[in-house]
């Protein structure tokens, strides 16, 4: 089958690979029709994130059709459209039982902060990801989810994690009516946590970066505020000033790791590796939410030597609040506003590409070009 | 920009998942220690069993029920991931070491390419079709300043050995060539 391969920082590949195969009865192969590349992916494809093995396959958002399934899978069957949430859950591990899909025990065997995400680093468990023709998805009577009839594959396909992240980050921020909501980043993610921030009651929203285009998109999807931060001088004084000097209510972390915005933190944290990225988001984040705050975190972190480890506090969804997010938890709710129009997730897809051209995905996306906000790979088997 | 947003209340979907009972810490709110819950040690049933090498981090006693076997270690790569894994997640002696293994894996990477015949196509894989196509001038730019930088240091590296040459030639020379000199000033 066709997948895309890691080789190495900023080089990827379409290659020929063996066929995933039934490994426990709980397993299904899912013929892959849509799969994302996503922001996340970034972090893998830039080198930043640690046993990110040659070879692995991406790959966290995407949706398909049942090829297979083991002797123990009775929630879906052969032919079933289903999207795929991104974490590989168990659904009865005591982490599990909270809701807290994201923090599965009994699907990563080589961390403990982290539950496992497919197409991730081997720190997140070792799973080949969706960005391929075929996939194996373990736990397949608890993420797997049928498709509602109606719903445009385009729409579910972002179901699988972009639309629940920022839904997540928004939840997380602990939302009170008429809050002021800063989101840092619009991307994906920071754009659907944005949209998602309103749902909750915002009274205010507002998005920074520094990319005009995307500045441009969520101010026309979210609606919100939006202002570049390279025309504002010091991001944390702006916010305070325009929240009558008292910093914002509610402050979202929708960048992580790669930011932009520090010369310190972008040496340091992202091309030396010393710390565990760039915490440039994170710090105008903390500093610029006023005092009884919050503070929500969904950009992703390293693990490395920083002098807080702020991805394991991400990952394990601690207090500041951060999690990875827990698909399954939130898609009933999510697919109903889909499917009632609350939620509009495929106006986010720019760019459509064949799987074959996935090296060009990435660099588009990675390099912001061609007004890049969201590229769905398409493989060659989709319409078989 | 236009920034002003007219009245909120009107965005489809304004309010629909308030709640003035979502306080910022779910599920915390839903804690279940591990003491009352009584299947906290239990796993799902049957545990995948694969002859893949897998590394497990110590800081757990046994292998999760199901996990991925993509790319197990191998080569000095994997000889350095196996080291790392004998550390927890909490030292550096767990990450830094993963850190070089990626790195290492690359150069494998591409000898494992040419050993089966396969030149890997870099400019492909990098996507740089897409630069030349919606960033020609940037990465024209980029390009010639690899290039300059590159060209910088070869001949930097180059003179410093010529000058080496040189001076070890004049040395040698000072032996030899101007024995003679030696010698008819000795005379």
């Amino acid at each position: 089958m066709l997948a895309m391969e890691y080789r190495g920082p900023k080089r990827v590949r379409a290659v020929q690979k063996p066929m995933p195969e039934i490994k426990h009865p709980q397993d299904a192969i899912v013929r892959v029709t849509r799969t994302c590349i996503c922001g996340s992916d970034l972090h893998l494809y830039n080198g930043n994130v640690p046993d990110t093995r040659v070879g692995s396959t991406f790959g966290h958002e995407f949706v398909g059709i049942v090829e297979e399934v083991g002797p123990d899978v009775t929630k879906i069957k052969v032919g079933d459209q289903v999207l795929v949430p991104f974490n590989v859950a168990c659904g009865e591990c005591h982490f599990c039982k909270q809701g807290m899909f994201g923090n599965c025990h009994e699907s990563n065997t080589m961390a403990t902060a982290v539950g496992a995400i497919f197409g991730y680093s081997h720190t997140a468990g070792g799973f080949d990801g969706g960005q391929a023709e075929y996939a194996r998805v373990p736990y397949a009577n608890v993420g797997p989810t049928v498709i509602p009839a109606g719903m445009d594959p385009d729409d579910a396909v972002l179901l699988t994690d972009v639309v629940p992240t920022g839904y997540q980050a928004a939840e997380m921020a602990g939302i009170q009516t008429g809050d002021t909501v800063v989101v840092f980043g619009a991307g994906p993610v920071g754009i659907m946590a944005a949209r998602c921030s309103w749902l909750f009651g915002a009274g205010r929203v507002i998005v920074l970066d520094n990319v005009d285009y995307r500045l441009e998109f969520v101010r026309n999807y979210a609606p919100c505020e939006v202002y570049n931060f390279d025309e504002i001088g010091d991001p944390v004084l702006f916010i305070k000033k325009i929240t009558d000097w008292m910093g914002a209510d509610c402050v979202i972390d929708a960048v992580g790791a790669e930011a932009t915005g520090n010369a310190m933190q972008s040496i340091t944290g992202r091309k030396l590796l010393l710390q565990a990225g760039s915490a440039t988001a994170l710090h105008w984040a903390i500093n610029s939410v006023k005092k009884g705050g919050v503070v929500s975190i969904v950009g992703v972190y390293g693990p490395t030597d920083n002098l807080v480890p702020i991805g394991n506090m991400m990952n394990k969804g601690l207090t500041m609040r951060g999690n990875q997010t827990s698909v399954k938890r939130l898609l009933p709710r999510l697919i109903d506003h889909v499917m009632n129009g609350t939620l509009n997730p495929k106006a986010m897809i720019t760019h459509r590409l064949p799987l074959e051209e996935v090296a060009d995905g990435y660099r588009m996306f990675s390099a912001k070009l061609d007004n890049c906000i969201k590229t769905v790979l398409i493989p060659p088997s989709a319409n078989k | 920009m236009e920034n002003s947003i007219k009245d909120y209340k009107q965005i489809k979907g304004w309010g629909v998942d308030a709640d003035p009972k979502n306080d910022p810490t779910y599920p915390m709110r839903n804690r279940m220690n591990v003491s009352q819950d009584p299947d906290s040690k239990s796993h799902p049933s049957p545990m995948q069993h694969d002859d893949t090498e897998l590394l497990k981090s110590n800081e757990r006693p046994r292998v999760s029920t199901v996990y991925g076997t993509t790319v197990p270690p191998s080569g000095l790569s994997g000889m350095i991931r196996r080291l790392a894994f004998r550390y927890s997640e909490n030292e550096y002696r767990h990450w830094l070491p993963l850190l070089v293994a990626d790195r290492v894996q690359v150069v494998e990477g591409i000898l494992e390419d040419l050993a089966s015949g396969t030149v890997p196509n870099i400019f492909a894989e990098k996507g740089y079709a897409m630069e030349w196509k919606h960033n020609r001038t940037a990465f024209i730019t980029k390009m010639a300043a690899i290039a300059a930088v590159t060209a910088g240091v070869v001949v930097l590296l180059t003179s410093d050995s010529d000058k080496k040459n040189k001076n070890s030639r004049k040395r040698k020379g000072y032996k030899k060539g101007y024995r003679g000199y030696s010698d008819t000033h000795a005379l």
